[in-house]
C-alpha cells in the first residue's frame, strides 16, 4: 500500500468556448496537468477518463500518443469526474502502479439536461407529464429542507452572491462578474424557491490530475499534496433523490452522509479540521443542505453561519472558493475533478486573490444523479 | 371527441381516478409506481389512498424538453406545480399539482386525488394523468 499525491493539476477554463469541441478541452487539461507535473504522456502508466457528452474519453490517445497506456473509460453521472479519480487513487493505493492519469471534460448543449425516462428505468409518462426535470428535485428538496430547518430565501441569495464574487478571482471560472442580493432574489424563478442566479448551467471544461505513489512524487520533488482519503458512496433505503417517483414514508439518509463519514474515518480527521471545501452547489439550496450532510453543522445552522460570513473567504470554512458550480457551470464529467484542482491550487498556496490563509486540509464533495455521492480530503504535507 | 391517453399509473373507475402502485407480497412495502420486469412478481397490485398531505412542493416555470407531452414553446407555455404527496401509511407520491393558485400551496395541507390532461396549449388531444389537488 502506497499512500497517494497529486503531482500535477490542470484545467481548461470552464464555460462557454465555440471554437473548441469537448476533446479539444480535455486534451489540453491533460498537456496542463502533464506540464504541471514535469512529466510526458509517455509516463503514464494508466488513465481513467470520463465525458458524459462528448464522446469516449479514450478518443484523446491518438492525441495524446499511442503508447499503448492501458485506458478506462468511467461512467458515472456527476460523479464520473470524482469517480475516475478515485479509480486512479486506487490503482496506486494498491501498490500496482506508481503514476497516472484521471482526466474529465464535457461540452453540452444549451439549457437544461435532457434525460429520458427508460435509460433510467423509469416509464415514459414520469417524462410526458412533466415530472422528470432535476431542477424540479432541487426545488422541491430545499424547499422542505427550508420550511423544517427554517432556511430563508434570502440566504440562498448569499450563497449565489459568494459564489460569483470568489468566481471574480479565479481565471479558470465561467461567470466572473459579481451579481447583488436583490439581483439574485429579484431575478426570474425557475423552479421554487430557486431563481436563475440560484442555479448552475450545463457548460464546458476539462480537468486532468496526474496522481502518483509516495515513491514517485518524492523522486520528483512533488510530495506537497497527498490525498488523504477518497470515498464514493451509492443511496441508501429512504434517501431523497433526483427522478424518484415515490417515496418510503419512513426516511433514510442521504448517499453525502455516508460518503463523508467515510473519508473522514479514512483520513482520521474531522470536519473541524478542514480549512477549505468544495461542496455539490448545482443550485445554492444544495451548497446550504450539503454543508450539514458532509457534517459541516447541524441542519440550520446554516442560516446564522451564511449570514456571519462563515463560509466566505476570510471565514472560519471558506466553501467553493472558485465560485463552485453555480459560478463554473458544470460540465458534468469534469466538475468533480474541478473541485479537487481548487483544493489542489489552494493547498499549494497558489490561489491568488482567492487564497486560503495556511490551508492545510481541503474537502470536496461531488453529488450526481441517481443519487450518489463522492468525497475526497486532500492534505498538505 | 378529443382522444385522450390514459397513464398506466392510474385507472379510471367511472369518473373517479384510482391511483395504481404495489405491494410488496414479503414484507408489505409499497412501492409506486407498479414495479414491472421480473421485480413484478414480489408485488400484488393495489390501489393506493386517494388523499393524503403535502411533502414538498415546486413550481415549473419553463417548457420542459422531450418526450414532455405539454407545450413546449415558452411563449405558450403555462406555469404548473409539481410535488410530492404523502398518502398515510403507505407512500410518498410525485405528482402534479392542479391548482392556479401556486402562493397557497404549503407544506402539510390536505390534498386529494384528481385528474389532469397533459396537452399542447391549442390541442384537447393529450395524456390524461394523475393529478394532486388542495382539498
Amino acid at each position: 500500500m502506497s499512500d497517494v499525491f497529486v503531482i500535477g493539476a490542470g484545467i481548461h477554463a470552464f464555460g462557454r468556448h465555440d471554437a473548441l469541441s469537448g476533446l479539444d478541452q480535455g486534451e489540453l487539461a491533460v498537456r496542463a496537468a502533464l506540464e504541471d507535473s514535469g512529466l510526458v504522456w509517455d509516463d503514464m502508466q494508466f488513465a481513467f477518463g470520463g465525458s458524459s457528452a462528448s464522446g469516449s474519453a479514450d478518443a484523446l490517445l491518438p492525441r495524446l500518443g499511442l503508447s499503448g497506456v492501458q485506458f478506462i473509460n468511467v461512467a458515472n453521472g456527476c460523479a464520473t469526474g470524482g469517480s475516475a479519480m478515485l479509480s486512479a487513487y486506487w490503482a496506486i493505493k494498491s501498490g500496482e502502479f506508481d503514476v497516472g492519469v484521471a482526466v474529465g471534460f464535457d461540452k453540452h448543449p444549451r439549457g437544461a439536461f435532457n434525460a429520458q425516462p427508460e435509460h433510467w428505468g423509469l416509464p415514459t409518462w414520469y417524462g410526458e407529464t412533466g415530472m422528470m426535470l432535476t431542477t424540479q428535485f432541487f426545488g422541491m428538496k430545499i424547499q422542505r429542507y427550508m420550511q423544517l430547518h427554517g432556511i430563508s430565501a434570502r440566504t440562498l441569495a448569499m450563497v449565489a452572491e459568494k459564489a460569483f464574487a470568489n468566481a471574480s478571482l479565479a481565471p479558470h471560472a465561467w461567470r466572473r462578474t459579481p451579481v447583488d442580493l436583490e439581483t439574485i432574489l429579484q431575478s426570474e424563478t425557475i423552479n421554487d424557491p430557486l431563481t436563475k442566479y440560484m442555479f448552475c448551467s450545463p457548460s464546458e471544461g476539462g480537468v486532468a490530475l496526474i496522481l502518483a505513489s509516495e515513491k514517485k512524487a518524492r523522486e520528483l520533488g512533488r510530495a506537497d499534496v497527498k490525498i488523504m482519503s477518497a470515498a464514493v458512496r451509492t443511496r441508501p433505503e429512504g434517501s431523497f433523490e433526483v427522478f424518484a417517483p415515490s417515496l418510503r414514508v419512513e426516511r433514510g439518509r442521504a448517499p453525502t452522509e455516508l460518503a463523508a463519514e467515510a473519508a473522514f474515518a479514512m483520513a482520521g480527521v474531522g470536519p473541524e479540521d478542514i480549512d477549505v471545501a468544495q461542496l455539490q452547489d448545482t443550485e445554492s439550496g444544495a451548497e446550504v443542505m450539503h454543508m450539514a450532510e458532509n457534517g459541516f453543522c447541524k441542519d440550520g445552522d446554516q442560516e446564522r453561519m451564511i449570514r456571519d460570513g462563515e463560509t466566505r473567504l476570510g471565514g472560519k470554512l471558506p466553501v467553493n472558493t472558485d465560485g463552485g458550480c453555480i459560478a463554473c457551470g458544470e460540465p458534468v464529467a469534469a466538475s468533480g475533478l474541478r473541485q479537487v484542482y481548487e483544493n489542489v491550487v489552494q493547498l499549494r498556496g497558489a490561489a491568488g486573490a482567492r487564497q486560503v490563509e495556511d490551508a492545510r486540509i481541503a474537502y470536496s464533495q461531488v453529488y450526481g444523479a441517481p443519487g450518489l455521492s463522492a468525497v475526497a480530503i486532500l492534505g498538505r504535507t | 371527441m378529443p382522444s385522450q391517453t390514459v397513464v398506466s399509473a392510474m385507472r379510471m373507475e367511472g369518473e373517479k381516478p384510482v391511483l395504481i402502485g404495489g405491494r410488496a407480497k414479503d414484507s408489505g412495502a409499497y412501492a409506486f409506481p407498479m414495479p414491472t420486469g421480473p421485480a413484478a412478481a414480489r408485488y400484488e397490485e393495489t390501489a393506493l389512498a386517494s388523499e393524503g398531505t403535502l411533502w414538498s412542493f415546486t413550481v415549473q416555470r419553463f417548457p420542459p424538453k422531450t418526450p414532455f407531452k405539454g407545450e413546449l414553446d415558452p411563449k405558450k407555455f403555462k406555469p404548473y406545480a409539481v410535488g410530492y404527496v404523502e398518502l398515510p401509511g403507505q407512500i410518498i407520491v410525485e405528482t402534479r399539482i392542479k391548482t392556479d393558485n401556486f402562493q397557497a400551496l404549503k407544506i402539510g395541507m390536505p390534498m386529494r386525488l384528481t385528474t389532469d390532461v397533459v396537452a399542447p396549449a391549442d390541442s384537447a388531444d393529450g395524456l390524461l394523468t394523475y393529478a394532486f389537488e388542495p382539498v
